[in-house]
């Protein structure tokens, strides 16, 4: 048996006590700068939604004269097809896009890793009701399911959200489930049970913070395949409803435009910017979900 | 002494860690030198470097570690200096391993049979058909049952002691010049250690291999080793052939190494119970555990229950505490009969009894500090918050005898003894009347065995707490216990006073029980191998 020797200058000396916000400071300070990228990218995308009726320069829905009109002084990514400002479309849309596509993948997490913990806490009758259900729905192809589920409930984006999270809480559920099967069998959560602690205090205090790893990576994807869901059902025509921007609709309407690169690349280059848009949230969210997997994996190495 | 006698000679062997602060040494500069056929005990506490030394006579570093001076020759080979690819051909054939953990150390995916003979088929040094009877041989001489057919089962389809002793087929089969085993039987219970040390023993004479044994149990290694090294810090303390060590240790830290041993509490009668449960019937779905069992825990006293894994002794804390409500029987606190299931029980019933659990690493969430950790059933049970709670939780600290800048330390940041201190001060900090220790001491050396078994008894006479103490282990029954309950198959064979029970005449379980435990005598093996007629 030769264990490294445990750490003894870590905590010798006295009790140094930091606020979350220090604590927090101090891991900025040590985050690689993939991470930093990837802060900063969310932090932008986020004002720019936040704002979007400051920063637009012209409204969401308003129609000017020329349809595909090129890049001007005036329209500086051109209009669209029925002649509506490209980049203030782009800047309304990251308000929707992205609201719509945390909303439910929050709501997913919250759904399925909720009862994910209460069925691996629980087992018996609870678990199998819960898995069984998850299995039935998992059996019927997701985007067949949401595109049915919103024409018979009709394309809100409140329907959307909610739909879109209840079929993707299934995937979380599973995950939830299987990783905290394993950390609810540990002594330390029966010691918790025999000192008469509720379902709550087990779930978020004693199981929840043993798991979080694989849930954050998870968040990290899923985020992304709402998103990818999203811009599918907006092709199909039941997503995100005109006049209302969203990327995935716009690299739709826009696609014709890159037969049209021979005589002006930059409006070719139109559609592409949508889609580049997705592309760069995408990689910013994972770059932030890959520094908290690290910190978390050596559970404390700031000293 | 010839030279070629000699077929593995260490010389001042140092190997570095590497830790957070950077490298450290774990060995400093050990000699070691065996002759064929000879066996050699490697004993010290945790972390004294016994598993790195014994990796290094086989030219290995675990990741994490390098050897940075001295060298080790093996039959004429510097395996420091020696390739990869080299060592690679020794390693599994004529230098084999036998590790701590069975379980964790065989493929699950793989039959035993081709895991035994893997390493001789791949270096061909003998044909598939050929090694696999071999194997077959080799398995019946280690008494497993059913020799001709038990390899072709998955590790988990046989026992713990079982497999160990596959483990020990596997690493005889390709007829190496030396086998280092690793505490290969510490995870065991006694009476199947007895099993397997004899069939390790034989394996290793027939075959005429040298071995080195790594244990921290000096009456194991007696049975074992012709000669002992005690280690320490990563350097040697002292080396003596078997006999002499055991008679005249020369230095003092050898004799601590057996010291727990030597604790023995005079046994206190008392007749107010504060604990009793009355015939209790318990079972797992349809498969009976707990066969009308009554035990009677009297108030400030501590009551052994002993018995090997799978007697009902573990079950019998799980009626206590309420985890598995009892078919019959019920369990009276204070004279009061408590509720059969946890959920029924009042949060003063539940403060009243605390647990205490083997494993002390996964007793406590890797993600609490100690203050949280302790500070949970203070805030819980007694409302405690803020500075009166940090006041409180420095308070149970010092009782435990650890330093206040712990508070703040996670379990990753503990040693094993550290860790089951603060495992105690969370059940100190409910403030029970009873506390039930479940085999606290048997993941820990000897040393901390010790240390730990002298705080519970302290804190037994300081605040009159009752203990309710699972162990399989003889030697801290004698040196804690009141009374005893021998189980055995979910019954109990025997109860009484320490004393009494210890004493003979024993029921047959009983004796089986006491006559396993490795007696500091070279010879205690062969006995009592020929008074059961094993062999």
């Amino acid at each position: 048996m030769t264990q490294s020797q445990p750490i003894t200058a870590a905590a010798s000396g006295p009790r140094i006590r930091r606020s979350r916000a220090e604590r927090l400071g101090r891991a900025l300070k040590k985050a690689p700068a993939s991470a930093h990228l990837g802060l900063v990218i969310i932090v932008a995308y986020l004002t720019v939604a936040i704002l979007a009726p400051v920063i637009a320069p012209h409204g969401e829905a308003q129609v000017f004269a020329q349809p595909f009109a090129p890049w001007s002084a005036e329209h500086w990514l051109g209009t669209d097809q029925i002649g509506r400002d490209i980049l203030s479309r782009l800047i309304y849309g990251a308000r929707n896009t992205i609201g719509i596509a945390l909303a439910t993948t929050f709501l997913a997490f919250l759904i399925g890793g909720g009862l994910g913990l209460a069925a691996a806490i629980g087992r018996g009758w609870l678990d199998q009701l819960l898995s069984r259900a998850v299995d039935v729905l998992m059996a019927i192809p997701s985007l067949i399911f949401a595109l049915m589920l919103l024409s018979i409930f009709g394309a809100s984006s409140l329907n959307l959200i909610l739909i879109i999270a209840v079929i993707d809480s299934t995937r979380v559920f599973r995950l939830t489930r299987s990783v905290a099967v394993s950390v609810a069998v540990m002594d330390y959560v029966e010691a918790a049970r025999l000192r008469g602690e509720g379902l709550g205090w087990v779930m978020r205090r004693e199981i929840l913070p043993n798991i979080l790893p694989p849930l954050v990576a998870e968040f990290g994807l899923r985020f992304c395949f709402v998103f990818l869901t999203i811009a599918s059902l907006s092709f199909l025509g039941v997503g995100i409803q005109p006049p209302s921007a969203d990327w995935g609709s716009m690299v739709r309407e826009t696609a014709q435009l890159i037969q049209f690169a021979q005589y002006d690349l930059k409006a070719a280059l139109t559609p592409l910017i949508p889609a580049a848009a997705i592309a760069l949230i995408t990689v910013g969210v994972n770059y932030v979900v890959d520094w908290f997997l690290h910190t978390a994996s050596g559970l404390r190495d700031d000293v | 002494m010839s030279d070629t006698d000699i077929l593995l000679k260490i010389r001042g062997l140092e190997v570095e860690g590497h830790s957070e602060s950077g490298w450290s040494p774990i060995i400093r500069g050990v000699d070691l030198t065996l002759r064929r056929g000879e066996v050699l005990g490697l004993i010290g506490e945790s972390g004294a470097g016994k598993s790195t030394l014994g990796l290094a006579a086989m030219g290995f570093a675990r990741p994490g570690c390098r050897i940075t001076a001295g060298s080790v020759e093996f039959d004429g080979i510097d395996l420091v200096r020696a390739s990869e690819p080299e060592k690679r051909r020794l390693w599994g054939t004529r230098l084999t391993y036998v590790a701590q953990s069975a379980a964790a150390s065989f493929n699950p995916a793989q039959r035993l049979i081709d895991q035994t003979i893997a390493a001789s088929v791949r270096e061909g040094l003998r044909t598939g058909a050929d090694a696999a009877a071999d194997a077959r041989a080799l398995y019946g001489s280690l008494m497993l049952p059913e020799p001709a057919t038990i390899g072709r089962r998955y590790p988990h389809q046989v026992s713990g002691g079982q497999l160990q002793r596959v483990m020990t087929a596997m690493a005889i089969s390709p007829r190496p010049n030396l086998v280092v085993f690793d505490e290969p039987t510490t995870a065991l219970d006694v009476t199947t250690q007895v099993e397997v040390l004899l069939a390790m023993r034989k394996a290793v004479r027939e075959h005429g291999a040298a071995a080195i044994y790594i244990t921290h149990d000096l009456a194991v290694v007696a049975q074992m080793a012709d000669r002992i090294k005690v280690l320490r810090h990563g350097a040697e303390v002292e080396e003596a052939p078997t006999r002499e060590m055991l008679a005249a240790p020369k230095e003092a830290y050898t004799r601590s190494l057996w010291s727990v041993r030597l604790l023995n509490k005079p046994a206190r009668a008392s007749e107010d119970a504060v604990l009793t449960v009355e015939g209790v019937d318990a079972a797992y779905g349809t498969a009976t555990v707990l066969d009308d069992v009554s035990i009677r825990l009297p108030r400030g006293r501590t009551v052994a229950i002993v018995g090997e894994s799978g007697s009902g002794k573990s079950t019998t804390a799980r009626v206590v505490t309420g985890l598995l409500p009892p078919r019959t029987g019920v369990v009276r606190f204070n004279g009061a009969v408590l509720p059969p299931a946890l959920a029924a029980r009042s949060k003063d019933q539940l403060r009243r009894i605390q647990m205490i659990y083997q494993m002390a690493d996964t007793a406590m969430n890797p993600r609490q500090t100690v203050e949280e950790i302790i500070g949970r059933p203070l805030t819980f049970y007694h409302g405690l918050r803020g500075a009166a709670l940090e006041r409180r939780v420095v308070d149970l600290l010092d009782q435990i005898e650890l330093p206040a800048h712990f508070i703040d330390r996670l379990p990753s940041e503990l040693s094993g003894g550290q860790k089951q201190r603060i495992c105690i001060a969370r059940a100190l900090a409910a403030e029970p009347d009873v506390i039930i220790c479940d085999e606290v001491t048997s993941a820990l050396d000897q040393i901390v065995q010790e240390n730990i078994l002298k705080l519970l008894m302290r804190l037994q006479e300081e605040q009159g707490l009752s203990y309710l103490f699972i162990t399989h282990d003889i030697a801290t029954v004698e040196a804690i216990a009141d009374e005893i309950v021998v189980m055995h198959k979910g019954r109990v064979v025997e109860q009484g006073g320490k004393d009494q029970v210890l004493a003979p005449p024993h029921p047959d379980y009983t004796r089986l029980l006491l006559s396993s435990v490795p007696e500091m005598d070279p010879d205690w093996l062969t006995r009592i191998s020929e008074a059961r007629g094993l062999g």
